[in-house]
C-alpha cells in the first residue's frame, strides 16, 4: 500500500481552519486567539525544522550527531518543564533536577529499548532512537512539570501543616508523605488516562501516523503498546525521582522547611 | 531546681529581616518554671520561639539539660522542645489519627474533652477543642520544654482556663519548663513565674 502524500495546499487548508477557529475565539472574546495562533505557528515552524534536521541526521547517522541531537532535546525538555512550574526551586536545582530526572529515566529506557528490544543496526540508528526519545521526553517533561508544580505549590499552601508535623518531631519524609504522594499521582494522571483510553476513546498519534504511512495496523499496534509501556515507566520513574529529590531539597540538614529555596515564576 | 533550657546570646536569624530586630537573648529556664514573653505585635516573639524550636535557623547557643542543640537531630530536638502555634494545623481526617496512642482519659478530662471527640473529624471541632487537642498532641511526646505562641488567643475564658490549668499541671508533674508568648498581662500574672518584655529593641525582665 503506497503513501498518500500531503501537498502544501493541504497544509494551507488545515492552517485556514485554525485561523477560522482563532477568529471565532476572538469574536467570542475568549482571549485565547493570540496563544492559539502563536502555538500553531510554533508547531509548523518547529516541525518543519525537525523534519529538516531529521533528514540531515538520517543521512549522517553518526553517534556524535545523534548524541548532540539527544542532548539538545534533553535540555529543551528540561527547560520547558521548568518554565511550566509556577513555583520553582531556586538556582541550579531548578533546571538541574529536571535534567537529571529526564536523563536518568528517558535515556536509560531508550538505551534498553534500542539494545534489548528493537535492536536496530547500528543501535543508535536515528530513525528509531530520535523519535523514540522524543516521545519519551515529551511525556516525561509533562509529568515532571506537573509533579514539581504540584509539589512546590502544595508546600507553600500547606506550610502550616508541614511545620505542625515537624514541630512534633516528625522527620521531613513523614511531614511530606501526603504531598509527595499527591504530586506523583498528579504527574501520572495524563499517562494513565492515555493508556486507559487508548484504542477505545482515542487512537494514539504514533499508531495513527504509522497506519497512515501504510504500516499494517497490527504492527503499528505492537509498536504503540511498547511505546506506551515505555512512556509509563519513564514518566513514573521520573516523577518519583524528581518529586523525592525536590522534596528533599526543601529541607535543610536539621530538617527545617526552607521556603526561601522556592521562587515564584517571574519573581 | 534543675536548669532545663539555656540560651546564650540567642537570636532568630529571621530577626535580621525586621526593621528593628530584638537583641540576642540570654535566658535560663529552670524545671517547673513558666516564663512569659510579652511585647507588641511584630516585635519578633514568634520568630524567637520558632528559632528556639528549631523550625527556623537561630544563632547563638541553645542547650537542653546541658547538651548543645547540634548534638540532637532536628526531630529529636523538636520532640523535646515542643512548639505550639497560636492556630493548630491538622493533616489527617480524624482527631485520633494525630496520636500514636490515644491520650489518657485523665488528660482529656483535665482539658474538659470527651474521649468521644477522638473519633470526630477535625473540621467538626471548635477552635477551643482543636487548641486543647493540639496541646495534648505535643505533650504526648514527653517534651522537656513547651514553647507556647499565644495558644489562647482565639479561646473563650472557659477554654483558656482549661488550657492554663493543664499547662500548670504538666509543669508541676514533669518538672518541665514553659516559654509562653502572651499579649494578655492578666494571663501572665496568672501563669508565669517570670516574664520578659521586648520593648524598644531590648529584653526587660
Amino acid at each position: 500500500m503506497g503513501i498518500i502524500q500531503l501537498s502544501n495546499l493541504d497544509l494551507v487548508w488545515s492552517a485556514g481552519l485554525v485561523a477560522a477557529l482563532a477568529v471565532l475565539a476572538w469574536m467570542s472574546s475568549l482571549g485565547v486567539s493570540r496563544d492559539l495562533l502563536i502555538a500553531s505557528i510554533r508547531t509548523a515552524v518547529q516541525l518543519m525544522l525537525a523534519g529538516v534536521v531529521l533528514k540531515v541526521l538520517f543521512a549522517n547517522a553518526g553517534l556524535g550527531w545523534v548524541g548532540l541531537m539527544a542532548l539538545v532535546m534533553l535540555l529543551v525538555a528540561a527547560w520547558e518543564s521548568h518554565a511550566r512550574q509556577r513555583h520553582r526551586l531556586d538556582g541550579v536545582w531548578g533546571v538541574g533536577l529536571n535534567v537529571f530526572g529526564l536523563f536518568i529515566s528517558s535515556f536509560s529506557l531508550l538505551v534498553f529499548a534500542l539494545l534489548a528490544v528493537i535492536e536496530p543496526h547500528p543501535w543508535y540508528q536515528p530513525q528509531y532512537s530520535i523519535p523514540l526519545l522524543g516521545m519519551l521526553l515529551g511525556n516525561t517533561m509533562n509529568a515532571v512539570a506537573l509533579g514539581m508544580d504540584r509539589l512546590n505549590s502544595s508546600v507553600i499552601q500547606q506550610q502550616a501543616v508541614i511545620e505542625a508535623r515537624l514541630a512534633l518531631g516528625h522527620p521531613w519524609q513523614d511531614a511530606m508523605t501526603d504531598i509527595r504522594r499527591d504530586s506523583v499521582r498528579v504527574a501520572l494522571v495524563p499517562v494513565i488516562n492515555a493508556m486507559a483510553a487508548a484504542g477505545v476513546v482515542s487512537l494514539p498519534g504514533m499508531m495513527t501516523g504509522q497506519i497512515l504511512a501504510g504500516i499494517p495496523p497490527l504492527e503499528a499496534v505492537k509498536y504503540q503498546i511498547f511505546i506506551m509501556f515505555c512512556i509509563a515507566v519513564t514518566t513514573g520513574s521520573a516523577a518519583i525521582l524528581v518529586v523525592s529529590l525536590g522534596a528533599h531539597r526543601l529541607f535543610d540538614r536539621r530538617q527545617r522547611l526552607c521556603l526561601d529555596r522556592l521562587r515564584l515564576r517571574g519573581g | 531546681m534543675t536548669q532545663v533550657l539555656s540560651l546564650e546570646r540567642f537570636t532568630a536569624r529571621n530577626h535580621s529581616l525586621m526593621e528593628n530586630p530584638p537583641p540576642p537573648l540570654d535566658l535560663d529556664l529552670q524545671g517547673g518554671q513558666i516564663v512569659s514573653i510579652l511585647g507588641p505585635s511584630g516585635s519578633g516573639k514568634t520568630l524567637l520561639l520558632r528559632a528556639i524550636a528549631d523550625l527556623d535557623p537561630g544563632d547563638g547557643l541553645a542547650l537542653l539539660e546541658g547538651r548543645e542543640r547540634d548534638t540532637y537531630t532536628g526531630p529529636e530536638w523538636r520532640r523535646l522542645v515542643a512548639f505550639v502555634a497560636s492556630e493548630s494545623a491538622w493533616w489527617a481526617l480524624r482527631v485520633v489519627d494525630h496520636f500514636k496512642t490515644p491520650p489518657p482519659v485523665a488528660d482529656l478530662a483535665a482539658l474538659g474533652l470527651s474521649s468521644r471527640l477522638l473519633d470526630r473529624e477535625v473540621r467538626n471541632l471548635s477552635s477551643g477543642e482543636r487548641q486543647r487537642f493540639a496541646l495534648l498532641r505535643s505533650l504526648a511526646n514527653d517534651p522537656r520544654v513547651l514553647l507556647l505562641d499565644e495558644p489562647t488567643a482565639a479561646l473563650d475564658p472557659t477554654n483558656m482556663d482549661y488550657l492554663e490549668s493543664m499547662v500548670k499541671r504538666w509543669v508541676g508533674e514533669s518538672n518541665g519548663s514553659v516559654l509562653w508568648v502572651s499579649h494578655d498581662p492578666e494571663q501572665v500574672c496568672r501563669v508565669a513565674d517570670r516574664s520578659i518584655c521586648i520593648t524598644d529593641e531590648r529584653f526587660l525582665e
